[in-house]
């Protein structure tokens, strides 16, 4: 009869599953034969490589090892301005007056040409930032290229986004972008700025600078006109330059609360124009009629994609209690089968922590919940001797109030809370001075619908987690941000619209 | 439509949890990732050739034939010593008396479908002699398709009941249970039918007969396998996985096997627990054996046709 056989079944609660298996996969490393990069680099100005004025340089490394890569010139408030002044001369000499399906073309040629050499921009990537190769790969070297197609075709269709209105370009933009995603965070602000007739000074992020460095030889080869974009490596001290220079038009950043409060401060007063792309600590709610597996892989997503270094990354989960205990013991045994290490290992799946900086900040937030008295489940993986890494880790029956639910921790680390109704996860949700992305996990569309409308926050995703596309509108609410990138909506950050 | 007098309470499974396809499919596509190099490669193939159920299940099958296919299930490939075996040999009932025979001393199991193979379009009656018929003939294991009519017009406990039935008829005998996963559609059916083989006494669940188009894909597999996994939980019983069609290179059955160790992990790791039905896998994997070896492919005509 069925299920009768006594023999080998054991209580529920004392089942494990064992996924230290007899056979294990042997290392597949990316061969880093297909990517070169200088050993030092200068500052990209005006369609040349030009020495910083400041005469200093900084060393960039690899966070897996802990290994100098190169060394990056700093720009200093002078080098800054020699930048905003080539872009302002390409400005109103060349880009301003150009047919807008010339402008097209330029940035069709960069999307191509990303996509031509993706394999070394994704070693690089993964070399400088610590990010698995799996994903620089997959998503973002292609999806970084995929911006640059998708606005290449607005340039000359402005008039459609912008019905029975002129849009009229801003002039210089100054944009300052994060280390997390350092190719494709290029891209989102690079794209829009010259589809819409204006020219750019960039500043990547001081730990990873390599991929703009490969990107600005991109733009040399795609003949963009000089000057047009520009990219100035650099520190805190460059990127405030870049705020308080006078001649630019507008500033995009994306990065956290802290420096975006900062400079809302220093623009206050000016005409520039400004967007924000802050910090978070989304809510993944998950009902208890969800699909639990695959609820399970978006938390994986939404948590440990690029270790957790996403600003709309899904740290506090809201589990139904009715299924908690399910959820909780399957998220454990799946982070068991993530894999740590080498970066540019195929089958990584959660690569080193960008840099000391963030590994600290990491570690003073597992202190702080296991202070807080929470029960803290972490993989039972080895890490690499050198290098900066972080097991997977997850709190359990988390409050509230605690810290680890409230602050913005930026590692692979996830906190769990319970709630029994609709009315008390929405409350809580919303419960938080951030509001850039959350996540809803149900079998019912209506309920779907009753959660987004009622949730503040920039991104909802429905049964799933972490999702982009070019043609999407991605930012925030409150202290995550305001304005839009991407989408159509990412266009008008960057015209002045007239009747 | 719980019942008492058993170790576990069988759920209502009108209440079996429910699948996202994107979210499956997209899981399913990360085990393809895995990349599969050098010695993991080698032991992996090795592996997968052991959990093969060699199958000729043909309306022309002859005496000859299974004799035939039963020599290359313990011959693979005679130019490479140091080769397992395959898990077992896999024929129509009347063909396992001949399969016994010739397997014999082998250690190689003789599978059987029974129970009106392949459409299950039979009355119970036949479907248990079939089942006795193949057992008495010497099958180590049967084979059965699931009512799938039945299952379609919501009437699970028969469903459920027939199982338990053949799987009675089985006596010794290890049951493998046949979804036809094509001709359930949804994932969530397909979730469904696994937790009824499962409680109503399967050793195995199955995905496909093989001869229905398109066959079992690799979510189908893990919807499968996660159910599998979700029985363990809840009941402490092991339950073995058995995807059958389509599955006829090598890679894919290294992807199979990601996803069997990162899903269930070690203890399903072997022929007992994990099964492959296929007819021409054998040959694609010693050939990337053969690859691995030598470095240069070989031409197929090197590798013997059953």
């Amino acid at each position: 009869m069925p299920v009768t056989n006594k023999k080998n079944i054991k209580k529920s609660n004392t089942i494990k599953l064992k996924f230290d298996t007899g056979w294990s996969y042997a290392p597949a490393p990316e061969s880093k034969s297909s990517a070169s990069f200088n050993k030092q680099y200068d500052l990209f100005i005006n369609g040349e490589w030009v020495n910083p004025l400041s005469h200093k340089y900084f060393d960039t490394i690899n966070p897996a090892n802990e290994e100098k890569l190169a060394e990056v010139a700093e720009a200093n408030a002078a080098d800054v301005d020699r930048a905003v002044k080539a872009a302002r001369n390409a400005y109103e000499k060349v880009w301003k007056k150009m047919p807008a399906k010339e402008r097209a073309k330029y940035i069709f040629r960069i999307a191509r040409m990303i996509q031509e050499r993706a394999r070394e921009f994704a070693i690089i990537e993964s070399m400088d930032g610590g990010k698995p190769i799996r994903e620089s790969r997959d998503f973002d070297i292609p999806t970084a290229a995929n911006h640059f197609f998708y606005y290449a075709g607005w340039a000359d269709k402005l008039e459609y986004a912008f019905p029975n209105r002129n849009s009229n370009s801003l002039g210089v933009a100054g944009q300052i972008i994060p280390w997390n995603f350092p190719m494709l965070m290029a891209a989102w602000k690079i794209a829009p700025a010259l589809a819409t007739g204006n020219t750019v000074v960039l500043k990547p992020a001081e730990t990873t600078p390599l991929t703009a460095m490969k990107l600005a030889e991109v733009i040399r080869e795609s003949g963009l006109p000089e000057g047009v974009v520009n990219i100035v490596s650099g520190g805190g001290a460059t990127g405030a330059a870049i705020v308080n220079h006078p001649d630019i038009n507008k500033i995009a950043f994306t990065g956290s609360t802290e420096v975006g409060k900062l400079i809302q401060r220093a623009v206050a007063g000016t005409n520039k124009k400004v967007t924000l792309e802050l910090g978070g600590k989304a809510a993944n709610i998950i009902f208890e009629d969800a699909p639990i597996d695959q609820a399970v892989e978006g938390v994986i997503n939404g948590v440990y994609f690029n270790q957790g270094h996403v600003c709309c990354a899904g740290s506090r989960l809201y589990v139904q209690e009715s299924v908690a205990k399910e959820l909780i013991r399957k998220l454990r045994d799946r982070i068991e089968t993530l894999i740590v290490g080498d970066p540019l290992d195929k089958n990584t799946d959660i690569g080193a922590i960008n840099s000391r900086q963030q590994l600290d900040t990491i570690h003073k937030y597992l202190k702080i919940g296991k202070d807080e008295g929470y029960q803290m489940y972490e993989s039972s993986c080895s890490l690499p001797a050198k290098g900066y890494w972080c097991r997977p880790t997850i709190f359990t029956d988390v409050a509230q109030s605690a810290r680890i639910a409230q602050e913005e921790i930026f590692g692979p680390v996830l906190a769990i809370l319970t709630f029994r109704t609709d009315d008390e996860v929405i409350q809580k949700a919303n419960n938080t001075p951030y509001g850039l992305s959350a996540g809803v996990w149900t079998d019912k569309g209506s309920k779907i619908f009753n959660m987004t409308k009622r949730m503040r926050a920039g991104v909802i995703w429905a049964n799933t987690f972490n999702k982009f596309d070019p043609t999407s509108p991605f930012g925030g609410y409150k202290e995550s941000g305001y304005g839009r990138e991407g989408g159509l909506h990412g266009l008008l950050p960057y015209v002045n619209l007239s009747n | 439509m719980p019942k008492t007098g058993m170790l576990t309470t069988i759920p209502d499974f009108t209440l079996t949890p429910r699948i996202d396809q994107v979210g499956a499919e997209e899981r399913a596509s990360r085990f393809t990732k895995r990349s599969i190099k050098k010695e993991a490669k080698v032991n992996g193939l090795k592996l997968v050739l052991n959990m093969i159920d060699l199958t000729t299940l043909e309306g022309k099958d002859t005496e000859g034939k299974v004799k035939q296919l039963c020599y290359k299930a313990m011959h693979l490939h005679d130019a490479l010593p140091g080769l397992p075996a395959v898990a077992a040999v896999c024929v129509y009932p009347t063909m396992v008396k001949t399969a016994k025979n010739a397997l014999k001393g082998s250690g190689i199991k003789v599978a059987s479908v029974a129970t009106g193979f392949p459409s299950g379009q039979a009355s119970r009656d036949v479907k248990i002699r079939d089942t006795r018929y193949a057992v008495d003939n010497g099958a180590d294991e049967v084979d059965m398709v699931i009512s799938r009519g039945k299952f379609h017009a919501g009437e699970y406990n028969y469903v459920f009941d027939e199982i338990a039935a053949v799987k009675e008829a089985c006596g010794e005998a290890r049951l493998k249970v046949i979804l036809e996963t094509s001709d359930l559609i949804t994932f969530d059916k397909i979730r469904r039918a696994s937790d009824i083989a499962m409680y109503a006494g399967a050793d195995f669940i199955k995905t496909a007969t093989g001869k229905i188009q398109p066959p079992s894909s690799m979510p189908v597999a893990l919807i499968m396998i996660e159910a599998i996994r979700d029985f363990y939980y809840k009941t402490g019983k092991m339950v073995g996985m058995k995807p059958a069609g389509g599955i006829s290179k090598a890679k894919v059955a290294l992807h199979y096997l990601v996803m069997v160790k990162e899903v269930l992990g070690e203890a399903w790791m072997n022929n007992h627990w994990f099964r492959f039905g296929a007819s021409s896998l054998a040959n694609d994997v010693l050939m990337q054996i053969m690859k691995e070896k030598t470095g240069v492919y070989q031409c197929a005509s090197y590798f013997s046709i059953d």
